[in-house]
């Protein structure tokens, strides 16, 4: 039985949520569809666009590049990151008494502020004199011009966003010791290889959490703008090359939205952006029905 | 002891990877102009003039109080809204609460980049899109993954420590004030030290917002100096390397200072769907 009383408290208590979730979520993703259909640019009043925005989507090269960028970064970077990830975690468990070190030293670069990470980069990428080029000729290769050829600058920006995979190895580290050791000493009396034993029992034993990670990276990932801008945009007018290759969605979005202040066209590129990441969402909610068994936590 | 051999060797190994950008920033941050590039682990010559050239360049001191004032509102603002909500939920039995907390965890999956410029125009109705407010603001409503860190602090503790408040006459408030909040406090540092993590490494909503050089916070004010010392053209890159050792070592202070509460905030990080 729930008391009125009860009641009344509960919904004080979250009221703040739902008043920031009106103003804040639920009415600005309205007030962003009504726009969608209109041409805005702040000083005259918003004028209707019938559906005007979304053809135009369709016939921008621009947003078309865009969100190819946008896809073939996320679809190099959430893969190398979840499986870095779980290198780093595995090597991790088995360092006993300096973990708690190494731990440290592999999340210190996820403190890095985006841009300070960026101005850096520039500088170790650099492909004439940058530090990355010159371990990679210790080594005999020759690096490539990561921050001005369009066929590297992608791989460079992957590259760099590795180096803050700090904070999943640590969320993998903890689900790796939820899993059973029993399991483990199962697999091994039934004979099983360290490469089986992963492969039967780590694997399926954290695949919940690996799954989230791919989810929520994939989310961000589409939506990566802060490392890039600040390398290939701003003040600097980049170079038609080097800007087309960076040109991600979200940065695009913002050009449109803040330089060129077409609101009424950003919140329509918005839209098709959420329509998006909701699909490819609820694509990976549906293949993980097969793949994904919860470990039990309690 | 020889088993683990080989992992300590790799895990040395790839911490000196992870380690070296950091000694390459301080390092670089310290090279006269002819040296920045050569990749000498230490400065020869050393040049610290570069921090006073920087210093008297840009009003870094500014932006460094900016960034202060912006992550600790936007950081207690989130802690104390959160911690409200978190206990409506976990505490009190209320018809809609089930759907109402979905609602709460489906806003976490929402792209933030969507609601960019609906918000931004709200800002700009009421006057207020050219200042530091709506940096921090929106966080007076509590904010979806911290409400779900939360409610897991407060569902954790016992139900009888209420239940005896209660026959002692302390209401929800009481409850809630004097009963949760002290017994949640590992939870309400890991809220705080997130968010204030999160605001002072910000850049696109001070791209957006703030104007006014004197209103930049440090991640504004380092994409300034980039445009202007970097590729801009006046190429000096050890006064960029030495702005961004100001922006990130605070950083660094506060994760060794506050570690377990930001692994922890890491680990709970996952939601059960």
């Amino acid at each position: 039985m729930v008391s009125a009383r009860e009641a009344r408290a509960g919904w004080l208590f979250v009221l703040p949520w739902v008043v920031g979730f009106l103003l804040l979520t639920a009415g600005p993703m309205l007030y962003s569809l009504g726009l969608s259909f209109t041409h805005y640019d702040l000083l005259r009043p918003a004028r209707p666009a019938g559906l005007t925005n979304y053809r135009e989507i369709l016939q921008d090269e621009r947003a078309a590049k865009a969100l190819w960028n946008t896809v073939f970064f996320t679809l190099l970077h959430v893969p190398l990151l979840i499986v870095l990830a779980l290198g780093l975690a595995s090597l991790l468990r088995r360092a006993g008494r300096s973990a708690g070190f190494f731990r440290t030293v592999l999340f210190l670069p996820t403190m890095t502020p985006p841009v300070a990470l960026a101005a850096l980069f520039l500088l170790l990428l650099n492909g004439q004199n940058g530090a990355i080029n010159a371990m990679l000729g210790w080594f005999g290769f020759t690096g490539p011009q990561w921050t001005t050829d369009p066929a590297w600058i992608k791989p460079g920006l992957v590259l760099m966003s590795l180096w803050t995979v700090g904070s999943t190895a640590v969320l993998y580290l903890a689900a790796l010791t939820r899993v059973p050791g029993e399991r483990y000493e199962a697999a091994r009396l039934d004979g099983a290889s360290p490469w089986r034993q992963f492969w039967h029992v780590t694997l399926p034993g954290i695949s919940g959490t690996v799954y989230f990670t791919l989810i929520v990276n994939t989310i961000a990932s589409l939506q990566v703008f802060t490392e890039a801008y600040t390398m290939f945009f701003g003040a600097r007018p980049s170079t038609p090359a080097e800007g087309d290759a960076a040109l991600f969605y979200v940065i695009y979005l913002f050009q449109e939205a803040f330089g060129s202040l077409r609101m009424g066209y950003a919140s329509a590129l918005a839209w098709v952006l959420f329509l998006v990441i909701a699909a490819i969402t609820a694509l990976q909610v549906r293949l993980s029905r097969d793949y994904v068994q919860y470990e039990d936590r309690s | 002891m020889t088993r683990r051999a080989p992992v300590l060797l790799a895990l040395v190994a790839v911490g000196v990877l992870f380690a070296y950008p950091f000694w390459w920033l301080v390092s670089a941050s310290l090279k006269d102009r002819s040296h920045v590039f050569d990749n000498a682990l230490l400065p020869a010559p050393v040049s610290p003039q570069n921090y006073t050239e920087v210093w008297r360049a840009v009003p870094l001191l500014a932006w460094v109080g900016n960034s202060v004032a912006v992550g600790v509102a936007a950081a207690v603002a989130a802690t104390v809204s959160s911690a409200v909500v978190a206990f409506g939920f976990a505490r009190f039995r209320f018809r809609g609460r089930t759907v109402l907390f979905g609602l709460v965890l489906a806003t976490m999956m929402l792209p933030a980049a969507v609601t960019m410029v609906p918000v931004y125009l709200e800002w700009h109705a009421v006057g207020l899109a050219t200042t530091q407010i709506p940096l921090w603001a929106g966080n007076l409503f509590g904010s979806a993954f911290y409400v779900f860190l939360l409610r897991q602090f407060f569902l954790g503790l016992p139900a009888e420590v209420f239940d005896a408040a209660r026959v002692d006459g302390a209401g929800p408030w009481r409850q809630f004030a004097s009963i949760a909040l002290p017994l949640a406090r590992p939870g309400l540092i890991v809220v705080f030290v997130f968010e204030l993590k999160a605001a002072w490494t910000d850049l696109i909503r001070p791209l957006i917002y703030l104007r006014e050089p004197e209103l930049y916070t440090l991640p504004r004010g380092l994409k300034a100096v980039l445009d202007r010392f970097g590729q801009g053209g006046e190429a000096q890159w050890e006064l960029v390397m030495a702005a961004s050792v100001v922006a990130t070592v605070p950083m660094i202070l506060l994760f060794l200072v506050a570690q377990r509460y930001f692994v922890r905030g890491v680990v709970t990080q996952r939601v059960e769907e």
